[in-house]
């Protein structure tokens, strides 16, 4: 028989690869649990924006962790450091984003001399110079093999009967599957791609609105996203809905998403889509995952609504600090599970 | 833009269906992705009657469909319909061996079209490589054209074709007149090529030829993918349609290459029956298209298993995303292959890459998701009405070419 492994993680997404390769360089043995295709659930649905957020210590961490792994990472993974463009449609919204860390602010001209695609008459925009892009399904599957993870098929129903020192929950929108009580809702998001345009935008681009978007509550909503693939391909974004559980299309989501992301880049209109695509983002009431013990040796690492690939790897730090005893690199606390019940 | 029956695809199925439909009396509309009507067989064919009553609506691609139903289609909006019938034809089948990415390499039926639309191809020399009837066609229309055809290469048995023509004879005077177009063409059986170089292709022989261009048809896959989207049953890679050709889908018909490839007269005899049973009219009972003659067919040019392993590892086998054997061989289901090296990824959505990863690997490419057709990201908005269409019927009986 071989040994028990030292932990099992339930998840072969983005997120458990990253704490099996976080916890395997750390010696531990990791076996990983999936029911499905390795880096098939909302890992394979995702933009792959590595992007900080204001505020949020977890993803300024995970950049840095992005910029330290990108020159280990395989050709394939489409590791492009090719920066954000937060756009700025009126002088208001120029203004708020002087506030952000570590942005370089662009004016209308810089704008455009930027993005000459953008359509008149924006007021200019704040360039994030660190964020980046990722093919995640890659990484995903280049950190199962840096961690030697045993990957297990099969679905797991329950926590209990799985035996090791500690047992990680990745399971990210299905958790609620598992755990009905934790405060997680599935937030359905759209995607489409072009074919091949290179040249037609060069930074990923999304409105200043888009932080309303995802962080607010209201059922539907659209923001401006788009993202220029190394490939020369477009991935637009993005939708948000709560209640809707089916994986088909919505078209009037579609349409909404489209006529939105037209306004900002006309040419977008006549660019051929290839394909359509939905996915699962996994919602907390504030937006943040759920990242530590939950009860006995069952520690969770979930919740990572439209971020998980960027904080991946920082999950995956917080994660590997608790269970091993080590000090975090940052203040667990804003991501601690407790903090919605006690 | 409301029609009592839709018709998709205006090939010999999808004809013979819109002919049969309009002695009901219904409106009926019939959209094909090519500038005029006639399919894969009489593409570019001066003369064909489309039927009083029809409105055809040439180079219109669907895209996608929703139920009870309403078509949506490039570049003329939505189209809304009670009944369907789907006469999607079929493409051709591609394998990989060395050197078939390269130009001077087509497709046996696209090289056809090409010459049929006008590319130039006099004093070519051509070898005609691949399996099944459809070789001899694209050979007597590119000498015809001028070219000088280096020889056919047909990968099945001489023994297997010779008794095949005497299974159905009533085939045997067209395979004469197309070999009487083709005196003094070697005919080899049971031969295939290995390796194309520029201006050189080597046979399984061991031969090499000196040609300018290699025309390769293995084959056809049937166009399933609409009948899909809807959710009609396959079987086997085919559409499963009853007597009256009904899929498994209320109010979906299918006709032609689609339930199962057995050439123009099956086709045109389904889209009879399509036609007439989707519009409520008696169905004839007799058939002479059975099962057993596409099975017979299938099985005269089952493909050789060394065709399926002529690609080296350097061999490109998804076109698009310039994916190579060696880096898909190592995966074992079509999903996880797809995702690490995006093979089936790319603009043709899996449409040349998934009957190849089936036949290398045994892998079912299934994803089957609107746009089925790459269309302008403006055209996924479109919901008005099409506008009539500028020609009357009595222009569109007689498609030129521009
Ligand atoms: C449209 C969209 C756009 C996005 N864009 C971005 C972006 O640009 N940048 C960014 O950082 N993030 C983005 N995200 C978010 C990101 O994709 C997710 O946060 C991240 O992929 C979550 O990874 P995960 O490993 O937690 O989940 P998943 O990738 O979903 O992995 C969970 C795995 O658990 C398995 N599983 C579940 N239940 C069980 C069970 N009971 N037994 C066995 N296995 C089970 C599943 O099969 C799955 O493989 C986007 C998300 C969506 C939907
Ligand atoms: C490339 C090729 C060349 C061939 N050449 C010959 C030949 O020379 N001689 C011969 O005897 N047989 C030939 N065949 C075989 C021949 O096509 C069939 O035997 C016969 O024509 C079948 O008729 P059909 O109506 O089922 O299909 P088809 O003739 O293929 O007609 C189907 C039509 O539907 C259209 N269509 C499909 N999907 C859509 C969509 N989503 N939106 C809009 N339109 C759509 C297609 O463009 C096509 O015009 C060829 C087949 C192929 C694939």
């Amino acid at each position: 028989m071989t040994p028990s492994p030292d932990v099992v993680i339930v998840g072969a997404g983005i997120v458990g690869a990253a704490c099996a390769y976080e916890l395997a360089q750390a010696g531990a043995r990791v076996e990983v649990i999936d029911q499905s295709t390795p880096g098939s659930g909302a890992t394979a649905a995702g933009m792959g924006h590595l992007v900080m957020l204001d505020g949020d210590e977890l993803s300024r961490l995970s950049l840095d962790l992005w910029h330290a792994l990108a020159k280990d990472l395989p050709k394939q993974a489409e590791f492009w450091n090719c920066g954000t463009i937060w756009i700025a449609a009126n002088d208001d919204e120029l203004n708020a984003a002087k506030t952000k860390p570590g942005v370089e602010m662009l004016d209308a001209s810089q704008l455009y001399q930027a993005e000459p695609n953008l359509r008149p008459g924006l007021a200019g925009g704040a360039l994030a110079t660190r964020d980046s892009v990722v093919y995640a399904p890659v990484v995903t599957r280049w950190l199962l093999e840096q961690a030697k993870a045993k990957i297990t098929s099969a679905g797991v129903t329950a926590f209990d009967t799985l035996h090791a020192g500690a047992v990680i929950c990745a399971t990210g929108a299905l958790t609620p599957k598992l755990l009905p009580n934790l405060p997680i809702k599935p937030r359905k998001g759209h995607l489409v791609i072009t074919d091949r345009y290179p040249r037609l935008v060069h930074h990923q681009l999304v409105e200043l609105g888009y932080l309303q978007s995802a962080h607010g509550d209201s059922n539907e909503s659209v923001a401006f996203n788009v993202q220029p693939r190394p490939t020369g391909q477009l991935l637009i974004g993005s939708s948000r809905q709560y209640g809707v559980e089916t994986e088909s299309i919505d078209r009037h989501m579609l349409h909404r998403m489209l006529r939105h992301a037209f306004e900002y880049l006309p040419a977008l209109r006549d660019c051929n889509v290839i394909r359509t695509w939905t996915g699962f983002r996994a919602s907390t009431p504030d937006k943040l995952p759920l990242i530590g013990r939950l009860r006995d040796h069952l520690y969770l690492a979930t919740g990572h609504e439209g971020l998980g690939i960027t904080t991946s790897l920082g999950t995956a730090k917080l994660i590997a600090a608790e269970i091993l005893g080590r000090t975090p690199p940052i203040p667990p606390e804003p991501y601690r599970p407790e903090r919605f019940h006690g | 833009m409301t029609f009592d029956v839709a018709i998709l695809g205006a090939g010999p199925a999808g004809l013979a269906a819109a002919r049969a439909a309009a002695r009901s009396g219904k409106s009926i509309v019939l959209i094909d992705d090519n500038f005029a009507p006639g399919g894969q067989i009489w593409r570019g064919a001066s003369q064909i009657e489309l039927p009083s009553g029809v409105r055809f609506y040439p180079q219109t691609r669907l895209f996608a469909v929703d139920p009870g139903f309403t078509l949506h289609t490039e570049p003329l909006g939505t189209i809304h319909t009670t009944t369907l019938i789907l006469a999607t034809g079929a493409r051709e089948l591609f394998l990989p061996f060395p050197g078939w990415t390269l130009p001077g390499v087509f497709g046996a039926g696209g090289l056809q079209a090409l010459v049929k639309a006008g590319a130039d191809i006099k004093g070519k020399r051509v070898l005609v490589a691949g399996s099944g009837p459809l070789l001899l066609a694209v050979a007597a229309t590119l000498r015809k054209r001028g070219a000088r055809i280096a020889g056919i290469a047909e990968q099945a048995n001489f023994g297997t074709v010779v008794s095949f023509l005497k299974k159905y004879p009533a085939k045997l005077p067209q395979a004469i007149a197309l070999r009487a177009r083709l005196i003094g063409v070697p005919y080899m059986t049971g031969v295939w090529p290995t390796r194309f170089e520029p201006r050189q292709v080597t046979l399984s022989t061991g031969r090499t030829l000196k040609i300018d261009y290699l025309a390769c048809g293995f084959g056809l896959v049937p166009n399933t993918e609409v009948a899909q989207h809807l959710g009609c049953r396959l079987d086997d890679g085919f559409v499963a349609v009853d007597s009256r050709q009904r899929t498994t889908v209320d109010n979906v018909y299918c006709a032609g290459e689609p339930t199962g490839i057995g050439g123009l007269d099956k086709a045109l005899e389904e889209g009879e029956r399509a036609g007439a049973a989707a519009t409520g009219q008696p169905v004839s009972r007799k058939r002479s298209h059975t099962g057993a003659f596409v099975r017979d067919l299938a099985a005269t040019f089952a493909l050789h298993h060394q065709l399926y392993s002529l690609a080296g590892p350097e061999t490109i086998l998804c076109r698009c995303e310039q994916v190579t054997h060696a880096t898909l061989a190592p995966y074992r289901e079509w999903r996880d292959a797809k995702l690490q090296t995006r093979c089936g990824m790319g603009a043709c959505q899996g449409r040349i890459c998934g009957p190849i990863v089936h036949h290398l690997f045994g892998w079912t490419a299934t994803s089957i998701r609107p746009p089925l057709v790459p269309v302008p990201a403006a055209s996924l908005l479109t919901t008005e009405t099409p506008p009539e269409p500028e020609n009357d019927r009595s222009d569109n009986a007689h498609p030129s070419n521009p």
